[in-house]
């Protein structure tokens, strides 16, 4: 179990000193994945106004190693590690950043991230069925038509709505399509910036896997992000100074559905309670949270799984538009997997708006006073996640 | 193979190959832990409860619950397009463990199916080696 | 595509439509930072150097340097069967970077080909899109 003494030990001891996307971002049928890494890599370290012949340390996951991109990128690391949870990955790499950079691996860590989810799917290049036969999914799941995330997160959520009621989940459900719709339309990088969603719209979408209509799922957009990071020491010498690391925790308890262990809890049970206990903060110390919202029933099952509200609570939690722009709750106030950008693993995105949110640089939907972010990454089928507690004076 | 059958097809592993033998022979067999005294879901030789070897095979009963469900509109495999709608499952066994499996033989709308309702296995032939075990009300 | 060609094919990529477009029309096409004032391989719209977008084509002369080769005698891949021994390399280009290639019209043996000898591009057609820069003495 992880010792919470030590963890408190190096809580802060690292920063988030640089945060980007990619130039090119939404839909980029002339750029190739690994540019859109090195693209959004540059552009961190520049936001960090750090040289990449500085970077010692290297993350990344999603169909590439760090041996691609540093390759490509032009980068020798001291550090490396390529852990590939799933979309929580790029979550769980701030943690592996921070203890590298406190146990003297390395000192400037940089994490890139790059998908092209949307030109794959219109190139059809997209590699869906691409089973490994050894492993239990192509024996166990795939046969039966369990092929990819609408139709296991669905399933989740109507076992979700047998024990919570089917009528208040599928209110709560609308209530976070709409309210991060609401939020993407303050956010001018957003895919849906220009287009609001009513309830009806909501209601009148297509069935994608019932109990998921279309406007339930995340988009499938072009993208990369990057994110820098450094000791606490040296934060302070970058160009826009540090957002504290000042907890962190991640883990799993499964890979495909049917052997999660409740279906209506994830690994967030352990990372949220985690990652505060770190930071040394309750879950209302937090001025906002950015929860991977691959579906919308990812969103509430998260909240509860966190912490944020009890087993069954999210459909009131999240009632009356509480987590829209003005609510009580600020969540996902980039506009979400859901109606921002979702090239494939969205994780490193929410990292990006808390850093962003934090240090005051985003325009029209900035919150008041915002001191103490949650981001949160979940990965695979519901099987991995990963939290961070993020501050700033 | 039944003609133009073109959805993913098990590949039987040395730790199923008796599983999808039983399969194809109408049976389910399930892994059992002799140490814990519990059946598990999927095959493995080493229990993943107490990690010991000490483990053997069992026949289901084939009686089930349905544990959760989804009705597919669109498909997530071009094998699965004439199938549509189409009913995945996980169900509970009566010995215990879950499995992934997909219900027929029902009307795939919400209001046709039930979490908890009680379903039989029963087996679907898809080539010379293997078949499938799905899942109907029982 | 040549008649039974079962070896690899490159699949162009955003990055790369150009540069294989260039091999099929018999140019070895090079990227060049102009930051940095260097060529640099493989092609990639960003520096690898100096991380700069400023990037061009060039043209390269063909010319090169073996940095290292190889003789195989036992097949990597089935394609590679009937060519057997051959004689991957590497080569140094005048512009100064160096890429993987094979060496042909050479005796595949050691005492017949040697580091540092010179040699130059040759273009082989494998399909209507792709033709293949290999190397021979120069
Ligand atoms: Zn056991
Ligand atoms: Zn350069």
């Amino acid at each position: 179990m992880p010792v919470m003494d030590r963890l408190k030990a190096i809580s802060g001891s690292a920063a988030i000193v640089g945060v980007a996307e990619s130039d090119r971002f939404g839909r980029t049928p002339d750029r190739g994945p690994m540019e859109l890494h090195a693209e959004a890599g540059r552009n961190a370290l520049a936001d960090a106004g750090i040289d990449k012949s500085e970077v010692d340390g290297v993350f990344t996951s999603g169909g590439y190693s760090t041996y691609d991109i540093a390759e490509y990128m032009g980068i020798a690391p001291h550090f490396t590690d390529s852990t590939s949870v799933g979309g929580s990955s790029f979550v769980i790499h701030i943690a592996h950043a921070m203890a590298a950079i406190e146990a003297g691996y390395c000192e400037v860590a940089l994490i890139t991230y790059g998908q092209t989810g949307r030109s794959d799917r219109a190139r059809g290049a997209l590699n869906l069925y691409g089973v490994t036969p050894g492993l239990p999914n192509a024996q166990y799941e795939a046969p039966f038509g369990i092929i990819g995330p609408p139709i296991a997160y669905s399933m989740a959520a109507n076992r979700y709505m047998h024990q919570y009621g089917e009528d208040r989940t599928r209110e709560a459900m609308a209530n976070v399509a709409v309210s991060t719709r609401k939020w993407a339309n303050m956010n001018e990088k957003a895919h849906f910036y220009d287009t609001p969603m009513t309830f009806d719209e909501y209601h009148d979408s297509r069935w994608i896997s019932w109990p998921f209509h279309l406007l339930d799922c995340c988009l499938v957009t072009d993208g990369g992000a990057a994110v820098v990071i450094t000791s606490a020491e040296r934060a302070k010498s970058t160009r826009k100074g540090g957002v504290a690391i000042l907890g962190a925790a991640e883990g799993h308890d499964h890979a495909i559905l049917h052997q999660m262990p409740d279906l209506t809890r994830t690994w967030g049970r352990n990372t949220g309670p985690q990652a505060l206990e770190m930071a040394g903060v309750t879950h209302s110390d937090l001025d906002m949270a950015m929860i991977y919202d691959s579906f919308t029933y990812t969103v509430l099952v998260t909240l509860e799984s966190l912490g944020f509200c009890g087993p069954g609570e999210s459909p009131d939690f999240v009632a009356n538009q509480r987590t829209a722009p003005g609510g009580d709750f600020a969540l996902n106030t980039n506009g979400g997997g859901l109606s921002y950008a979702h090239p494939g693993s969205y994780g490193i995105f929410t990292v990006l708006e808390a850093v962003r949110q934090l240090r005051g640089e985003t325009g029209e939907r900035q919150l008041d006073d915002c001191k103490l972010a949650m981001a949160h990454g979940t990965g695979g089928l519901l099987s991995s996640t990963g939290t961070v507690v993020l501050g700033r004076e | 193979m039944a003609d133009g059958y073109n959805k993913p097809i098990p590949i039987p592993q040395p730790e199923s190959d008796h599983y999808w033998e039983g399969a194809k022979a109408g049976e389910l067999r399930l892994r059992k832990c002799d140490d814990c005294n519990k059946a598990y879901f999927y095959p493995r030789n080493i229990c993943p409860d107490c990690g010991n070897n000490n483990t053997s095979w069992i026949v289901a009963s084939g009686k089930a619950k349905v544990h959760t469900f989804a009705i597919v509109h669109r498909p997530p495999h071009p094998g699965f397009m004439d199938d549509l709608p189409y009913v995945p499952a996980i169900v509970e066994l009566e010995e215990g463990p879950r499995m992934a499996t997909q219900l027929v033989n029902v009307t795939p709308e919400p209001e046709a199916i039930s979490i908890d309702m009680p379903v039989k296995v029963v087996f679907e032939s898809i080539t010379d080696e293997i078949s499938l075990p799905k899942f109907e009300p029982a």
